[in-house]
């Protein structure tokens, strides 16, 4: 029977099927980060249990840790036992974990794909919605619950119901200036952040195989954000020179086994999916959100809408909640707002090529005054290649601020976070009340919107400078 | 995990929808290593500068079943949402649809998610507003949600409810098939990455 990828990695995957249970899936990868896994070492702690395999488990500090002063202990105190408590609980179970400060340290979602321990066709989870990141490579990646990581230390399974499927294919190519980011925004403007609930989405069409991979981590990061539990791509040859060389990569005989693996989890042909959303390239511009929803999102070219825009009884209310909230005016044009703070970073577009992109437009420019840019690196390694590259001048060159690799401003766990009634044009994720710190407003953009952003103060893309 | 077969309590009427787990629970609290406690944070942002927020109201205190709008507890995969809700003493929560990752969470650690369609959520926000001291039964066994005048099934996978009247612990009835489990392992393909 044709299948689509989805369904090949899940079957592939199966240790034990019976009638009127979920399917005990077995985990390829559970990557582990401070902030949801204490409680779940503690159960394995209270009930006499061990890590199966520490081996298919690795763990890092992102979530909570500072972006100045890596090297000294943690000033927060609250902040600073949650790390302690993860560097104790890798040691006692024997978790390979990347601390503060280490090169390999950075956000979860970005060290495991440059390990090159993201691979197509593997099942990863992670105590963390956005591993659907991990979906770029064709792997089956989602975000769990602290009892599902206790379960996934425990016995490397987790018992799953089976997820639908949709196809989201984006057909043509992207026009200059726009990027993955806008893409994510625009599906999930057009489906809704309830859409995708129960499904497995896959990014198809000529303009997500034209993506990088960095590009193609973007869309599925963001997969959640329109109720989706993974995102996933099929692999190709980008795909395949990406994982090549890195650090965990097959080698000699298994590459080429791999491979050939890998080019059969391809969708099959006559494959149907559950359902099928169709946009077209050409029509996506610079997308930003205006709400506190990421499905509240317009072209930069739009004005703020009217609740009165919206028939759903319901979506009107949330979207007058959210105005009221976001202090916006509706009618408003997107380019005449001001932000005070610019956050480039997070496992969205905390990549080398988000900094690149970013740099290119401020370079040789200045933030504007009375604005605020942070540059958070997604990882170390990341901030290691930018500073070979020069990016990290270009950045305090032009008055940003150039940190250490974490989660940072876009959940404002550590120090990074806005003052109340402060706004953001944000690379990140999530537009939520108070997510970059309480009573800040945020906007998400892409990082070519944060670079232009910061430059002219007032939300902008490069064409605008 | 405690059993859940039948419950009666109070309804307590959230007229939102998209409630993501940054509002049920802010990331400040998700800091703490322990497993309790965590009532404080519940809806802390919305309890701390919204007098009207229902939690405010004193004729819903000690409702222990929550009535939300579409799209509850989307976002962050953070089980401190579940925790929370629990903690501050709710049972179950009834919605029209709920995020994947938290409905997951939350039927892992006992507390009962209800999908009811709008309108059902829409006549007990009504009944409960109109007298907070209405009772409503969540009732996992006939899978069925009760309140005065109204009676609407809900559904729940057989495994499910079972686990949940059961009180059962997950991971001793994975470890029951421990076998299965090498040898799978046994079959994996030689190429996969390990991180040591």
């Amino acid at each position: 029977m044709a299948r689509t990828m989805a369904e090949k990695v899940w079957e592939e995957h199966v240790v034990r099927r019976a009638e009127g249970e979920p399917d005990l899936l077995y985990i390829d990868l559970h990557l582990v980060h401070e902030v949801t896994s204490p409680q779940a070492f503690e159960g394995l702690r209270l009930a006499g249990r061990s890590v199966r395999r520490p081996d298919l488990t690795v763990a890092t500090e992102d979530h909570n840790v500072p972006t100045e002063n890596v090297f000294g202990p943690i000033a927060d105190k609250v902040s600073r036992t949650q790390i302690e408590t993860l560097r104790k609980n890798a040691s006692e179970f024997g978790v390979r974990l990347f601390p503060m400060g280490d090169i390999d340290q950075g956000i979860v979602h970005v060290v495991g794909p440059q390990m090159g321990l993201t691979q197509p066709g593997m099942t990863i989870v992670c105590g963390d919605s956005h591993t659907s990141t991990h979906g770029a490579f064709g792997a089956l990646a989602f975000g769990i619950g602290t009892s599902q990581v206790e379960h996934v230390l425990a016995t490397q399974t987790l018992p799953m119901a089976p997820f639908k499927t949709m196809a989201v294919t984006v057909e043509g190519q992207l026009r200059p200036g726009v990027t993955a980011k806008d893409i994510i925004l625009a599906v999930i403007a057009e489906i809704g952040t309830g859409g995708g609930q129960g499904y497995v989405i896959e990014y198809r069409g000529e303009a997500i195989r034209s993506l990088s991979m960095e590009a193609r981590m973007t869309v599925c990061n963001m997969s959640i954000e329109a109720g989706a539990r993974a995102g996933m791509i099929a692999p190709d040859a980008t795909t395949f020179d990406y994982i090549k060389g890195r650090p965990h990569a097959p080698q000699g005989a298994d590459w080429d086994a791999a491979v050939a693996h890998w080019e059969d989890l391809r969708t099959d042909e006559d494959a149907g999916f559950d359902h099928e959303v169709v946009l077209r390239a050409e029509d996506i511009s610079p997308f930003v959100t205006w709400g506190t929803n990421p499905g509240q999102g317009v072209a930069l070219d739009a004005a703020v809408p009217a609740p009165a825009d919206f028939d759903d009884p319901s979506a009107r209310a949330s979207a007058e909640k959210a105005l009221a909230y976001m202090d916006l005016e509706p009618g408003t044009p997107m380019r005449d707002i001001a932000v005070d703070t610019v956050f480039l970073g997070s496992c969205t577009n905390g990549r080398i090529e988000d900094l690149r992109a970013a740099a290119e437009v401020i370079r040789g420019r200045k933030v504007a005054d009375g604005v605020r840019m942070m540059v958070v690196p997604g990882s170390m390694r990341v901030k290691e290649q930018a500073n070979a590259e020069g990016l990290g001048e270009v950045f305090t060159a032009a008055g940003a601020e150039w940190r250490e690799a974490g989660c940072s401003m876009c959940l404002g766990m550590n120090p990074d976070q806005l003052k109340p009634g402060e706004r953001s044009a944000s690379t990140s994720n999530r537009n939520f009340e108070g997510r970059q710190g309480k009573g800040g407003r945020t906007h998400l953009v892409s990082p070519l919107v944060a670079a232009a952003t910061a430059v002219r103060g007032t939300l902008s893309s490069p064409a605008d400078l | 995990m405690e059993k859940f077969t039948v419950h009666t309590g109070r309804g307590a009427p959230l007229r939102a929808s998209n409630v993501d787990t940054d509002q049920i629970i802010p990331a400040v609290y998700l800091k703490r290593v322990s497993r309790t406690g965590f009532e404080d944070g519940l809806f802390s942002a919305w309890r701390a500068s919204d007098p009207d927020f229902v939690l405010n109201k004193e004729e819903f205190a000690g409702a222990d079943v929550l009535i939300a709008g579409p799209d509850f507890g989307t976002g962050s995969s953070r089980e401190h949402a579940v925790w929370a809700l629990q903690d501050y003493g709710f049972k179950a929560v009834l919605s029209p649809r709920f995020a994947d990752i938290f409905r997951g969470n939350s039927l892992k650690g006992g507390l009962l998610t209800v999908v009811l369609p709008q309108e059902v959520i829409e006549r007990l926000w009504e009944m409960v507003e109109a007298d907070p001291a209405t009772d409503i039964t969540v009732d996992l066994v006939e899978r069925e949600v009760r309140a005065p005048g109204l009676a609407h099934p809900f559904e729940l996978d057989d495994y499910t409810r079972w686990r949940l009247m059961e009180g059962l612990d997950d991971i001793a009835l994975t470890l029951r098939e421990t076998d299965d489990i090498s040898a799978f392992e046994e079959r994996r393909a030689p190429w996969l990455p390990v991180t040591q």
